[in-house]
């Protein structure tokens, strides 16, 4: 569990970030979104002590992280940023050892965890240990900056914009990779985005910044559903709300008994999946893989807070 | 490929002249009047040459070191607020004229060596200085944040991460230098440095061009072969620091 307990950060005369307070459990994903200048990157540095905090502590697993120098509790926290930071002039393989080279694991040792994590990566060790970071795709460069990041089991993953770089449709495979990979090691992830899709796509919680203060933290749903202030709703904006919480439920949740024509929807898919399949087939209801049916009314009843899908 | 088989022959030759000079005095005949030796033969040529290569290396190695310390230092938090002194004191060491630390350094260090030492080292600062500040501080913000934040120590970033990446850059300076040393020592004979300087200057003491020829000959194909060197050295670093 980390707990950021009334974190602030002062350049001079302006507070980058200003008495911020919040708890991510072991396991969850926070994003952090706000404006640029909002304070989040700030926040997220302090973290790991790129930034030191003008007062307040970070506490992991209830320890204080004051109490450790900084280089020391770096090796702790995985920390992955925009534009990946590869070293040019080490393999892959290299890059991903550093965390625990630093640590003195042993070889042997390294070796395993490298192919592990390249394996998890969906990057065939045998073909990619030896290649060197400019030889490889954007988004392979991408993931091995992640799996860099996790290399030596950290207590916590800290990540800055990390699917920035990358264009529309990798970037979206990325982010279903680092879902499935983070619940599968079950890594605490705290995140950066300015990109309200991503957050609401990756958060098990998301926290919103304005001006060095945090607006509001909440799940992704009660965000839509009841932002706290003017700033929260401008920033979730008006045209994508809908869709946005109809991407948090599944199928499964709004199944009924009946039968429908076409092609099976799986019921792990979304319902804004299940929503665009309607629209695009013009069918009234769709039928739901393993039996039942979805239909555009439940859809349409769903994609409005007052429905009380949350 | 032409240029490497004009270089390999250059470098054949330049060998073949060093240890049979006197094969060569046909060629250099014409050059001299009077029935003068078309050959310096005063000292040998290789023994010249060797000393002149060993007197050069060891003023680039200073100059390396030196100016590579003072980058390291003024590219660290501690030593920002030095660099300008750093810039001075390189600049100055290129813009005073070699010929006159000579003779300023003459009386206080005697005739031979130390003098051209010195002043070969002072004229090397600055190439070196200026590239390795360069590469230093021109590494990709990503590459320079990421090692801090994965819990490099400040001394494991600078070797592990900050040198590998400059060294193309480092070399180039280098490169500069001895390129630039290479003809200057020849001006330490006039102080009684053993260089190729002493077959020029006898050379033009007893208006023999054969003697001049052949010494600006053997220090213009040494200049050459070592600036090829070099660029082949910054070539390999440079795929090594992982440019495309």
């Amino acid at each position: 569990m980390i707990e950021i307990r009334n974190l602030t950060r002062r350049f001079d005369e302006v507070l980058a970030v200003d008495d911020v307070s919040l708890t991510v459990p072991t396991g969850q994903i926070a994003a952090l979104v706000g404006t640029s200048g909002s304070g989040k990157t700030t926040l997220l540095r302090m973290i790991n002590r790129l930034v030191k905090p003008s007062a307040g502590q970070v506490l992991i697993d209830g320890e204080d992280t004051a109490d450790q120098p900084a280089h020391l509790l770096r090796r702790r926290i995985g920390y992955a940023i925009q534009g990946h930071g590869l070293f040019p002039h080490q393999s892959v393989a290299r890059n991903i050892a550093t965390v625990p080279r630093l640590l003195g694991w042993p070889r042997d040792r390294i070796a395993a965890r490298v192919d592990e994590l390249l394996t998890l990566f969906q990057l065939d060790p045998a073909a990619y240990r030896d290649r060197m970071p400019q030889d490889l795709s954007g988004g392979q460069q991408q993931r091995v900056g992640v799996a860099r990041a996790l290399a030596a089991r950290p207590d916590l993953l800290l990540m800055d914009e990390p699917f920035g770089a990358l264009d529309p449709v990798i970037r979206a495979q990325a982010q279903e990779d680092l879902r499935a990979v983070q619940r599968r090691l079950g890594t605490t992830v705290i995140l950066v985005t300015h990109d309200m899709d991503e957050a609401i796509r990756l958060g098990d919680r998301i926290a919103v910044m304005d001006q060095g203060r945090l607006v509001q933290y909440a799940p992704p749903a009660e965000i839509l559903t009841a932002p706290a202030s003017d700033f929260v709703r401008d920033l979730i904006g008006d045209k994508q709300r809908p869709f946005y919480l109809l991407s948090l439920s599944q199928v499964d949740a709004l199944r009924s008994p009946g039968h429908a024509s076409g092609a099976p929807i799986p019921p792990e898919a979304s319902l804004r999946d299940a929503l665009a399949e309607c629209l695009w087939r013009g069918a009234e209801a769709l039928p739901v893989a393993g039996g039942g049916i979805v239909t555009l009314a439940a859809l349409r009843a769903a994609a409005r807070p007052e429905a009380g899908t949350a | 490929m032409t240029g490497r088989i004009l270089l390999a022959l250059a470098g054949i030759g330049l060998l073949a002249f060093l240890v049979q000079p006197q094969a060569f005095a046909p060629l250099f005949q014409p050059f001299t009047r009077n029935g003068a030796p078309a050959i310096y033969t005063q000292t040998p040529l290789l023994a010249l040459t060797l000393s002149h290569l060993a007197l050069v290396a060891l003023a680039v190695l200073a100059s390396t070191i030196v100016a590579l310390a003072l980058a390291v230092l003024v590219t660290r938090p501690a030593g920002r607020e030095f660099l300008p002194l750093a810039r001075t004191i390189t600049s100055v060491g290129q813009t005073f004229p070699p010929v006159a630390v000579l003779a300023l350094a003459v009386p206080l260090m005697g005739f031979g060596t130390g003098p051209t030492l010195l002043a070969l080292f002072l004229y090397g600062l600055l190439p070196v200085f200026e590239n390795a500040l360069a590469g230093l501080t021109g590494l990709p913000a990503p590459v320079r944040e990421a090692a801090r934040g994965m819990g490099l120590t400040a001394r494991q970033r600078l070797w592990q991460i900050e040198l590998p990446l400059a060294l193309p850059v480092i070399l180039t300076g280098m490169r500069l230098t001895a390129v630039i040393s290479l003809g200057t020592a020849t001006i330490g004979s006039t102080v009684a440095a053993r260089t190729l300087g002493e077959v020029i200057i006898a050379g033009l003491l007893s208006g023999n061009t054969a003697f001049v020829l052949q010494g600006g000959l053997i220090v213009g194909i040494l200049a050459v072969m070592i600036h090829e060197g070099f660029q082949r050295a910054e070539r390999i670093a440079a795929r090594r620091a992982g440019a495309a």
